[in-house]
C-alpha cells in the first residue's frame, strides 16, 4: 500500500504457551510492583513507606494478640470466596455473597433471638447454622430461577438482593428486635449461642479450613463440580453433553448461597456476638477480588484471605501510628488486584513495538 | 461507457498463514449492479470489508474513480461514499429508525424534523417504506434491512455493497429488495452484491465476478452466461483424491425424516419439509452453501434445536420404532445417536477448551456410576487411547485442549465420538482446517464405522471429498433439499447447481 499505511507504534499478538516458571514470575513481579505503586499514597500522606509496611506487618503480625484480630478479619473473607468460587468458575457473576451473608446471618439470628435461653449450647448453635445455610441458599437461589428460567442479568439481580437483605436486617435491628428502645441495637445473643473459642479466635477458622477442603473435592472431584466446569467453559458444550444448565445453575446458587449463609452464622454466633445490618460489612465485596486473585483454587484463597487480612489489619494499626489513613489498606489491594488481573494479559499476549525495518517495509 | 467508482489492483490480504485474498482484481461501476460470487471461504466478505474500512489490505491498491486511496476505517469508507450492509445488522435495537440513522454522524444539533424529512425523500425516491420513528426492536427482519440501506444512503453512498442480503429475506421481500435495488441502479448508484444464489444473479446483477479460494477468477457479463457455466467457475475442476469406499452389503433403513421443519428465533424457516432416510453401513454426505441449514438439521436430529414440525423415527436393531422428535438431547444420546459437530469456533460445541483431553472425554461418560464422585480411570484410559492411535500432538492428557493446534483439537472430538462406537455417528466439518494425513485418517476412521454397520452422516464442505467419501449426498439450499444424488455416479458441476438452486429448481427457483 501507499505511504497512508503506517504500523501502530506497539501491536499486540497472542502469545505461544509460556513456562510455567515464567508466568509465575510475572504474577509475583505484578504483587511488588502493586506494593511498589502502594508506596505512593503513604508518599504523599509524607511518611516514609518501608517504615510504613514495616508497620503493617509488625500491626497484623506483631503480637498473638495481632495475629488473632487478623485471623478473624480472614475467616469471613475466605468462607466467602469459598462461596462465590463455584459461581464464577461456571461463569455466574453472583455478587450477591453480600446479601446472602445478611440473609444467613438473619437467620441464625432469628433462633438465637427465639431459642437462646431454652436450648442447649450445641443443638443451639447446630439449629442457627442450619438456618443461617438456609437463609443464605434462598436468597441466592431467587436470582439463579430467574437466570434459569427467564435469562435475567444475575450481577444486577444479586445485587440488588443486597440491598434488599441489609434492608431487612436494619429494619430488624431498629424494629422488631430492637433491645432498649431508641438504642437501633440488637443485644448481644446470650452465651449459649456464642461459638467456643479455640486458641484464642472462634472456632470458625477451623470451619472454613474444613470448607476449603470440601470445597476443593467439591469442584474437581464430583459430578457437579464438572458440570459446573463445562458450563463455564461454553454453554452450548454443556447443553451438548446433555446437561441441564439451567437446574445446574440453580443448584450452584444454592451451594454458593449456603456457604455464604454459613459464614453470616459465623460472624453473628463468632465474630460479633450479635446482628447488625452492617454484618457482612463488604465482605462479600472483598471475596469477589480474594476468590479471583487465587485463580478460583481454594488453597490459593486461603493465601489472598491472609494478605488482604493482614494488609487491612496492619493498615488500622498504621493510622494510629503515623499519618497515614487506614485506607490505604483499600488503595494497595485495589492495586493488588489491578496487577494481578493485568498481569494475565502479559501472559497470554505480547507487545510488538514498531522496530525502523518496518517502519521501510 | 460506464463511469468506473472503485477499481481494485491486486489485492492481497493475510492473516496469519492464511491468504484469504490472493491478488484479486475487481472494478465496480456506476449504474451497475455487480454480483460477488463464490463458495464459502472464498474471500468474498474479506475483500468487501476492506472496502468498508474493516480490515485493510495487505498489498494491492484500491481507486476511486481513477485515484488511489487508502481506507483506515469505516469513517474513512462513509467519506469516499462506500457503504456496506453487513449480514448482521448493525443497528442499537432500543433507538427509532431516525435514531439509528443519526448515530455516528456528525451533528451539532438533534434536527429530527430535518431527519425525517430527509429519510422521507429518500424512501419516495427508491421505493422504500419506513417509519422514522419505529424502534428498530419492533422491526421485522426487512425493515431492518431496508434501515439499514436508508442509513447508508443517508450519509451519501454513492457504492453500496451487500453481504448475503437475501439469505434472511422471504421470497416476497427479495422481489422488493430487487426492484428498490434497480431503481438505485437507475439513479446511478454503483451496487456489489455478494451472494451464492445463482438464480438472484441471473435475476438481478448486470455482471458477476466470481472468486475460488481467496483468487480471482473472472468477470462475465450475465447476459452472455449461464447458471450452469458460474457454477463451474465457482466450484473448479473435479480433483481425484483415491479414497477409499467398500460398498455395505444390504443397507438398511436407521433413520427416517419426514417434513423436518424448524423455525429459528425471528420465525424464519431455517429447514423446510426436509425428507430423507438415514441407512445403517453408508455415509450420506450433506452439502450446501454455509448456513443452509445443515447446522439446525443435525441438531434437530440430536435434540438441540427445536422442530416445529415433521417426524424423526429412529429404527432399533430389533425393526422397533422409536420417535426423536420431543426428546431430550440425553435420551436421544442414550439411543446412540452421536454427533461430533465441529463448529466454525471449533471448540464452541462438542468440547471443554480449559480441560485437558481425559477431561473431554468425561463429557460422553461423566454421568455414569452411582455416587456424587465421577470415573476418572475410563476417560483416562480413552484419551491415552486416542492419544495413540490418532498421533494427537499434545504433552499429556492434562494439556488444555484449547492451546492445541486446530487438528489436534478436531482429532480429540471426532476420535472420541467414534471411540464409542454409536450407531448413528453425525459429523460436520469433520476436516476443516486439518491437513491433508489428518483428513485421510478422518475419512478412513467414518469409512470404518460405515463398514461396521453404522449410519454416518457427513457435513462437508469440500465437494471433491463428498463425492470420493459418501455413498449418497443431500443437497440443501436455503433450508430445503434441492436433491438427493447417488454420490458414484454425480458430477460435481450437478451438484454445485442443486446447491445455488433452491427446492432443486422443481418450485422455481427465487
Amino acid at each position: 500500500m501507499s505511504d497512508g499505511v503506517k504500523t501502530p507504534l506497539v501491536r499486540l499478538a497472542k502469545r505461544d504457551e509460556m513456562k510455567s516458571s515464567m508466568v509465575w514470575a510475572i504474577r509475583i513481579g505484578s504483587i511488588l510492583f502493586a506494593f511498589l505503586l502502594g508506596t505512593i499514597p503513604i508518599l504523599m500522606a509524607g511518611e516514609n513507606p518501608f517504615v510504613s509496611y514495616g508497620i503493617i506487618i509488625n500491626g497484623a503480625l506483631g503480637k498473638p494478640g495481632y495475629i488473632r484480630q487478623t485471623v478473624k478479619r480472614a475467616i469471613p473473607l475466605l468462607g466467602c470466596a469459598l462461596a462465590i468460587a463455584p459461581c464464577f468458575k461456571m461463569r455466574f457473576w453472583n455478587i450477591g455473597a453480600e446479601g446472602q451473608i445478611t440473609m444467613g446471618a438473619i437467620f441464625a439470628s432469628f433462633v438465637a433471638i427465639t431459642w437462646g435461653k431454652l436450648l442447649p449450647s450445641p443443638l443451639l448453635l447446630l439449629l442457627m447454622a442450619a438456618f443461617g445455610i438456609v437463609g443464605g441458599a434462598v436468597w441466592a437461589l431467587v436470582p439463579g430461577f430467574f437466570k434459569a428460567k427467564y435469562n435475567t442479568n444475575e450481577t444486577l439481580f444479586t445485587l440488588m438482593m443486597n440491598y434488599i437483605a441489609i434492608g431487612i436486617a436494619r429494619w430488624l435491628q431498629g424494629g422488631p428486635w430492637e433491645g432498649r428502645p431508641g438504642t437501633q441495637l440488637i443485644p448481644m445473643f446470650p452465651e449459649a449461642a456464642r461459638l467456643p473459642n479455640v486458641f484464642g479466635v472462634y472456632c470458625g477458622w477451623i470451619i472454613v479450613l474444613v470448607m476449603v477442603v470440601l470445597v476443593h473435592i467439591y469442584m474437581n472431584f464430583t459430578k457437579h463440580g464438572y458440570e459446573v466446569a463445562v458450563i463455564g467453559d461454553s454453554i452450548n458444550t454443556a447443553r451438548y453433553a446433555g446437561m441441564n444448565v439451567g437446574w445446574v445453575m440453580m443448584r450452584t446458587m444454592l451451594f454458593s448461597g449456603a456457604i455464604s449463609g454459613m459464614v453470616g452464622f459465623l460472624l453473628v454466633s463468632g465474630a460479633n456476638g450479635t446482628l447488625n445490618s452492617d454484618v457482612a460489612g463488604g465482605v462479600g465485596f472483598t471475596a469477589i477480588t480474594v476468590a479471583w486473585l487465587g485463580q478460583l483454587n481454594s488453597f490459593a484463597m486461603i493465601a489472598i484471605a491472609a494478605m488482604l487480612a493482614i494488609i487491612g489489619k496492619g493498615s488500622a494499626t498504621l493510622q494510629t501510628r503515623l499519618s497515614v489513613p487506614a485506607s490505604v489498606a483499600d488503595i494497595v489491594s485495589g492495586t493488588l488486584l489491578f496487577c494481578m488481573l493485568g498481569c494475565e494479559f502479559f501472559i497470554n499476549y505480547k507487545l510488538i513495538f514498531r522496530t525502523r525495518k518496518e517502519v521501510q517495509a | 461507457m460506464p463511469r468506473c467508482a472503485i477499481e481494485l489492483k491486486h489485492i492481497v490480504k493475510r492473516f496469519g498463514e492464511v491468504v484469504a485474498n490472493d491478488g484479486i482484481d475487481l472494478q465496480v461501476n456506476y449504474g451497475e449492479i455487480l454480483c460477488l460470487l463464490g463458495e464459502n471461504g472464498s474471500g468474498k466478505t474479506t475483500l468487501m470489508n476492506m472496502l468498508a474500512g474493516i480490515y485493510q489490505p495487505d498489498e494491492g491498491e484500491i481507486l476511486k474513480e481513477g485515484k488511489p486511496i487508502s481506507i483506515h476505517s469505516p469513517k474513512d469508507s462513509y467519506a469516499y461514499g462506500i457503504g456496506m450492509i453487513h449480514q448482521h445488522y448493525k443497528l442499537v435495537d432500543v433507538f427509532t429508525a431516525a435514531q439509528n440513522i443519526m448515530l455516528g454522524l456528525d451533528i451539532r444539533k438533534m434536527d429530527v424534523d430535518g431527519i425525517n424529512r430527509k429519510v422521507k425523500e429518500i424512501c419516495d425516491r427508491y421505493g422504500f417504506d419506513v417509519d422514522p420513528k419505529m424502534k428498530v426492536y419492533d422491526m421485522s427482519v426487512s425493515q431492518k434491512q431496508t434501515l439499514e440501506i436508508i442509513k447508508q444512503l443517508y450519509r451519501g453512498a454513492e457504492i453500496l455493497i451487500l453481504d448475503e442480503p437475501t439469505a434472511v429475506l422471504t421470497p416476497q421481500e427479495t422481489q422488493k429488495l430487487f426492484k428498490v435495488l434497480r431503481n438505485m441502479k437507475d439513479d446511478g448508484k454503483a451496487i456489489v452484491l455478494i451472494t451464492h444464489k445463482l438464480a438472484e444473479v441471473m435475476e438481478v446483477s448486470d455482471k458477476v465476478a466470481i472468486l475460488r479460494k481467496g483468487r480471482y477468477i473472472t468477470t462475465v457479463n450475465t447476459s452472455e452466461t449461464s447458471p450452469q457455466q458460474l457454477t463451474n467457475y465457482m466450484v473448479g475442476h473435479a480433483v481425484t483424491l483415491n479414497l477409499r469406499r467398500p460398498k455395505y452389503d444390504n443397507p438398511t433403513d436407521k433413520m427416517v425424516v419426514e417434513h423436518l421443519t424448524c423455525l429459528d428465533r425471528e420465525g424464519m424457516k431455517r429447514l423446510d419439509d426436509v425428507c430423507f432416510t438415514l441407512k445403517r453401513g453408508e455415509i450420506l454426505g450433506v452439502a450446501g452453501i454455509s448456513g443452509s441449514g445443515q447446522r439446525q438439521l443435525l441438531e434437530a436430529l440430536t435434540g438441540l434445536y427445536p422442530v416445529s414440525g415433521g417426524t424423526i423415527r429412529f429404527i432399533e436393531d430389533d425393526g422397533e420404532q422409536v420417535e426423536l422428535v420431543g426428546k431430550t438431547p440425553m435420551q436421544i444420546r442414550q439411543l446412540g445417536v452421536s454427533m461430533g459437530f465441529v463448529p466454525e469456533d471449533r471448540l464452541g460445541m462438542g468440547l471443554v477448551g480449559s480441560m485437558g483431553m481425559s477431561g473431554n472425554m468425561m463429557l460422553r461418560s461423566w454421568r455414569q456410576g452411582s455416587g456424587i464422585f465421577f470415573n476418572k480411570k475410563s476417560p483416562e484410559a480413552l484419551a491415552q487411547k486416542i492419544w495413540k492411535d490418532l498421533d494427537v500432538v499434545t504433552p499429556s492428557t492434562k494439556f488444555p485442549v484449547r492451546r492445541m493446534s486446530g487438528g489436534n483439537i478436531q482429532k480429540v472430538l471426532v476420535g472420541r465420538e467414534i471411540a464409542s462406537k454409536p450407531p448413528v455417528l453425525l459429523t460436520a466439518y469433520a476436516v476443516r482446517g486439518l491437513d491433508i494425513n489428518t483428513s485421510y485418517a478422518i475419512y478412513n476412521l467414518l469409512t470404518e464405522q460405515k463398514m461396521a454397520g453404522a449410519a454416518v452422516m457427513y457435513v462437508g464442505e469440500e465437494l471433491d471429498v463428498l463425492l470420493e467419501l459418501c455413498d449418497r449426498i443431500l443437497v440443501l439450499c436455503a433450508g430445503k433439499v434441492s436433491g438427493i444424488v447417488d454420490a458414484r455416479s454425480a458430477t460435481k458441476e450437478e451438484i454445485g447447481l442443486l446447491m445455488t438452486t433452491v427446492g432443486g429448481g422443481k418450485e422455481g427457483a427465487v
